[in-house]
């Protein structure tokens, strides 16, 4: 395929009205599309600056400074060729003729049209409005202005109208600013649209207890200008404005903010109504799901626009919409804007406060559970439907702790928990959620946009195992990372459906792997063939044979490329690298603690030179060797070995990298040797086969910089000795590890460790990580700590023996490998030629190779042909 | 029809496969653990790699349209796990995916594979 440059003269023109945080959002996203090559983009911004965080715009009034709120990268822009027009109102749109016109009368033609013109703040029509001293609180500029008054030395005090987000947002800022600060609030409390009233009233104590004086209920009939008033005079006490309400008191002011609501900006439109895109019945431009306008070619995205009757007042909305749209331009047409969840939480410093959906319990038939604590200002309610199964909606003040857990319980509309109330209790442990806990919208497998609910009917017509709910599902069928939860949802459904799901390791064994491992143990059974004949049936598979063997090395350790344990491994043990998409392999020398010799490293460097190999840091601090062949396999390790390398066990279920600080030897806070024991560590329980990979990390100190916590082991140095932390997991499913024991001196915990280990080998189900071992204990944390600590079940000392013989028998299997010519001869593409595989071909990027994709290996061949 | 020879019995270990070069293809050849050979394309149509003669063989019995189950051995790849019938190449996974197999035999200790 060419790529698409055509010559200037026939690109159209992408012209985007506003440069906004939506319009801005857009550009990103249609560069991403690659529609700068396709058009040329022209952005008109009435603002005279680039798009900035509106979002956070009240934080400029602590560092006055402009470029901390912006947001764009104007060499990104410029490398793309974005034409940004700053300070250039757009105020005609010539829909007929696809022509819009500047306000200084230019005129240009545009293929594809964007309206991100956003929203205007809403100010009542109250007479008097229109003095100096009243703002609105919407642009920097707005901002400027507002502190250019309250810097006069007179102003002293400020009223901020209308008492919802913004406007408490505003009020804030004008204690900031050292004024005396009072919130009008038409409405009988704050914050009404998101807070009911009892949460109102909890806000507004804690608003007043920032300096804030709040009038609710109060409408603004006039305001009158002070014409005495001089704003250098600081000698009198009086005021510039004088506010009316409709009740007959009044309040005098120095300055008003008004921040009574949004109105979408559409006055190109108002303006010009023969243009003929539509107007929603309270203003607004009409869209469809695809952001489209009734005009051809016209789209209007973020604050400006209207869909399905609403105006959404937040920029997550905004986002999906402009990437809807650049993805609509580009012609791909699969997302569709489907509205937005309204939830928020508000923003301010020392008042937490969350509203998620039906705060107010407008349901029909809806219960309320509140909890109310006035001493320390709290308050917390949800609302839920009459059978008490789902969430509506919830109100936070005080303490939004639980805002992000309510809020996923109502996003995807979780069964809550038998007692509702205990989500929102203080000290009552929150429920975790389970596969039966998931909606079946939730995603299980990401691959293929599989969910729960899909996989659920597949095994309701007839798919009653993992394979035929990959068949019929494509669930697990991509990186396989979903594995777990598929699984998990096969045995949930059939569980449901009545059937007695079997903890059976395959069709082959009627054992699980806990059983398998006891009756190898016992009957010190050492080859497969001798497992399938006592204890199973029929020929094996890809999850009984990789699953046996690694149990036979839990126990005797012998070297996995013995003959008869060859057929079992997995192509990743079986050629002791991890294969890769195009065939080749990885090569991961061990590196304990990511210490490493300079010479080491240059031996590193040479053999990725001679052998052409893609190199990269990985995150486990070692280096990862790409795009070797099968058949280089086995003199890349030569070299390694060669230079004192042993393998990494990239491709093994064992022990992979012991990740580590640099400790106290180094660093002026380290207070124990953290490479010290990740060497020892990662000396120890190199090549240990468990059921699934062990990650470790140590730090030298609580800074914690080796992340040991989110890892199967984890430790910590104390001024005492050792924290230890278990069966913490990254990964799919992250999950801190626990403490399991303080301040421990090395002997003994490295004691501990083996027996853990040990016992997790012993007991934990194939392929199933510490973490979930260790969530599948009954008694948990505490059994576990009785076992390996107390001894309860009399264990310990054979846990360790059996630990020392792996240890004992630990050879390094590449050492092993390339000096026996009977394993080497498996390292060869074809069984009778020495050619490689023809099918693998690299390309050059950054300096390195990559494997080619289809369409440059048909490129590169017909160049080698012709 | 032409035969090839690609290698003697002893050059694969049992329950494994390798990988034969036969008139510019490549092709994947298995001994079972009762010594019975199989020969299917190398090519994973899924991965889109040369890459089954490094799968795991494996058996499994599946029910078929008249109701009688039948017991096959298959090859999992080993990038996906997509699993191949030995004997005709047809996916267990995917229906509408069959690669091809080829007939292969012994002659003394030599391994031969037929082609067109
Ligand atoms: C190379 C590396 C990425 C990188 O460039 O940084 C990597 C690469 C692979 N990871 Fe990883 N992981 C790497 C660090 C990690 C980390 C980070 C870490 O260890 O600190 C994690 C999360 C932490 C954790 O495991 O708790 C991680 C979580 C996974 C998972 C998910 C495991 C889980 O329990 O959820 C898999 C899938 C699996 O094991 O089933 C995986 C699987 C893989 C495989 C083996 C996928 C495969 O089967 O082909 C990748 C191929 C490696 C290769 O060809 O050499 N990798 N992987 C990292 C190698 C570290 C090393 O030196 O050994
Ligand atoms: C103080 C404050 C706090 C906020 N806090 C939050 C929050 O916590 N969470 C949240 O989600 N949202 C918040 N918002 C809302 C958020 O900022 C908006 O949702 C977002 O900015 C909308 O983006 P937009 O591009 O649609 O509109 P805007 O950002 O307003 O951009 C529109 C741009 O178009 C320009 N324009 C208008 N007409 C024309 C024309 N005719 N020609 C050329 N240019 C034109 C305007 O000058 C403006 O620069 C807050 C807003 C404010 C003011
Ligand atoms: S390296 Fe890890 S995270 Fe990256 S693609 Fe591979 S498995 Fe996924
Ligand atoms: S997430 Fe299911 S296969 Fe990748």
């Amino acid at each position: 395929m060419n790529s698409t440059t055509a010559s200037t003269a026939e690109r159209g023109n992408l012209v985007v009205i506003g440069n906004g945080m939506v319009g801005h959002h857009f550009i990103e996203r249609a560069i991403e599309q690659g529609l700068h090559q396709q058009f040329d983009i022209h952005v008109f911004a009435e603002e005279d600056r680039p798009a900035y965080d509106r979002v956070y715009l009240s934080s400029y009034f602590e560092h006055k400074d402009a470029s901390k709120l912006n947001l764009v990268d104007l060499s990104a822009y410029e490398l793309s060729k974005i034409n940004l027009h700053l300070n250039q109102r757009i105020i005609n749109i010539d829909a007929a003729n696809q022509c819009i016109t500047t306000e200084s009368g230019e005129q240009i033609d545009y293929s594809e049209l964007v309206l991100a013109t956003g929203s205007y703040p809403f100010v009542p029509p109250i007479p008097g409005r229109e003095h100096a001293h009243c703002h609105v609180y919407r642009t920097i500029a707005d901002l400027d202005e507002i502190l250019a008054i309250a810097e006069l030395p007179a102003v002293k005090k400020g009223v901020v109208v209308g008492g919802g987000l913004l406007g408490l947002e505003a009020a804030k800022a004008l204690v900031t600013l050292g004024l005396d600060t009072y919130v009008v609030e038409f409405a009988p409390q704050l914050m009404g649209v998101q807070l009911d009233a009892a949460g109102g009233d909890i806000l507004k104590r804690k608003i007043e207890a920032l300096g804030v004086t709040v009038l609710t209920g109060k409408n603004t009939k006039e305001i009158i200008t002070n014409s005495s008033f001089d704003p250098n005079d600081t000698s009198t006490d009086a005021h510039c404005l004088t506010m009316q309400f409709t009740d007959d008191t009044i309040l005098d002011t120095d300055m008003i903010v008004f921040s009574a609501g949004i109105r979408p900006q559409d006055s190109i439109i108002k303006n010009n109504p023969e243009c003929g895109i539509e107007m929603g019945g309270r203003g607004g431009i009409l869209i469809d799901g695809q952001c489209r306008t009734n005009a051809n070619h016209v789209y209007a995205i973020g604050e400006c626009a209207v869909w399905d009757n609403k105006v959404f007042g937040l920029v997550a909305p905004g986002y999906s919409m402009a990437s809807i749209c650049a993805a609509q331009i580009a012609g791909q047409e699969a997302q569709i804007f489907t509205g937005a969840d309204m939830s928020t939480k508000l923003k301010l410093m020392g008042v937490d406060v969350g509203s998620i959906g039906d705060a107010h319990g407008k349901t029909d038939d809806s219960l309320s559970y509140l909890y109310q604590n006035p001493a320390e200002g709290i308050y917390k309610k949800l609302v839920t439907t009459a059978d008490n199964k789902h969430l509506l909606g919830a109100v936070l003040v005080g303490d939004t702790e639980d805002y992000n857990n309510l809020l996923q319980l109502y996003l995807n509309d979780i069964d809550l928990p038998a007692h509702p109330e205990s989500l929102i209790l203080p000290n009552v442990e929150k429920p975790v959620m389970g596969i039966e806990n998931l909606p079946d919208t939730a995603t299980i497998c990401s691959c293929y946009n599989v969910t729960k609910g899909t996989i659920c009917s597949a095994v309701e017509n007839g798919a009653y195992s993992i394979a035929d709910v990959k068949a019929a599902t494509s669930a697990g069928t991509g990186c396989g990372g979903c594995a777990p939860m598929v699984k998990d949802t096969v045995s949930y459904q059939l569980t449901a459906l009545g059937f007695e799901v079997n903890n059976n390791l395959c069709e082959h064994f009627a054992y699980s792997r806990q059983d398998l491992y006891n009756l190898v143990r016992v009957h010190g059974i050492r080859t497969f063939d001798e497992l399938l004949t006592s204890h199973g049936s029929g020929h094996g598979c890809e999850t009984c044979k990789p699953t046996v063997a690694s149990i036979l090395a839990s126990c005797w350790n012998d070297h996995i490329l013995k003959s008869e344990l060859t057929p079992l491994q997995d192509s990743n043990d079986y050629y002791l690298g991890n294969i890769q998409k195009d065939g080749t392999y990885s090569v991961v020398p061990r590196v304990p603690g990511g210490e490493i010799t300079a010479d080491k490293l240059i031996v590193l460097g040479q053999v990725a030179k001679e052998f052409n190999l893609y190199t990269k840091i990985t995150g486990g601090q070692r280096v990862d060797l790409f795009g070797a062949r099968m058949e280089q396999l086995p003199d890349i390790w030569s070299q390694l070995v060669e230079a004192g390398f042993e393998t990494g066990h990239a491709y093994g279920k064992s022990l992979r990298t012991v990740k580590s600080c640099i400790g106290n030897n180094w660093c002026r806070y380290g207070v124990d040797d953290s490479i010290g024991l990740a060497l020892r560590l990662e000396d120890r329980y190199k090549g240990v086969r468990s059921p699934h990979k062990i990650k470790m990390g140590v730090s030298g100190c609580m800074r914690e910089c080796a992340e040991a916590q989110s890892k199967d082991f984890g430790m910590i140095a104390t001024e005492n000795g050792w924290n230890l932390f278990v069966c913490g997991n990254g990964g799919i499913t992250p999950r801190h590890a626990e403490l399991f024991a303080t301040d421990l001196d090395t002997e003994t915990m490295v004691k501990y460790i083996d027996r853990i280990i040990m016992f997790y080998i012993k007991t934990a189900d194939k392929l199933q990580r510490t973490s979930k071992w260790r969530e599948s204990l009954e008694g948990g944390l505490e059994y576990l700590q009785s076992v390996i600590i107390d001894d309860s079940l009399g264990i310990a000392d054979e846990l360790e023996a059996q630990m020392q013989l792996l240890i004992d028998n630990y050879v390094c299997e590449w050492a092993a490998t390339i000096s026996n010519t009977e394993k080497l001869k498996r390292f060869r593409h074809f069984v009778n030629s020495e050619k490689g595989d023809d099918n693998v071909v690299f390309v050059q990027e950054r300096e390195q190779i990559r494997p080619a994709t289809d369409a440059e290996k048909t490129t590169i061949k017909l160049v080698e042909l012709a | 029809m032409n035969q090839h020879t690609i290698c003697t019995l002893d050059d694969i270990i049992p329950d494994t496969g390798v990988c034969a070069l036969v008139d510019g293809k490549q092709i994947a050849v298995f001994r079972t653990t009762q010594n019975d050979l199989f020969a299917l394309d190398n090519y994973d149509p899924f991965s889109q790699a040369n890459v089954l003669s490094r799968g795991l063989i494996g058996g499994t019995s599946i029910a078929s349209d008249t109701g009688t189950t039948e017991d096959v051995l298959y090859v999992a790849s080993p990038i996906y796990k997509q699993r191949f019938n030995l004997a005709t190449g047809q996916c267990l996974d995917d229906a509408n995916t069959k690669i091809n197999s080829y007939r292969v035999g012994l002659d003394i200790n030599n391994v031969i594979i037929f082609s067109e």
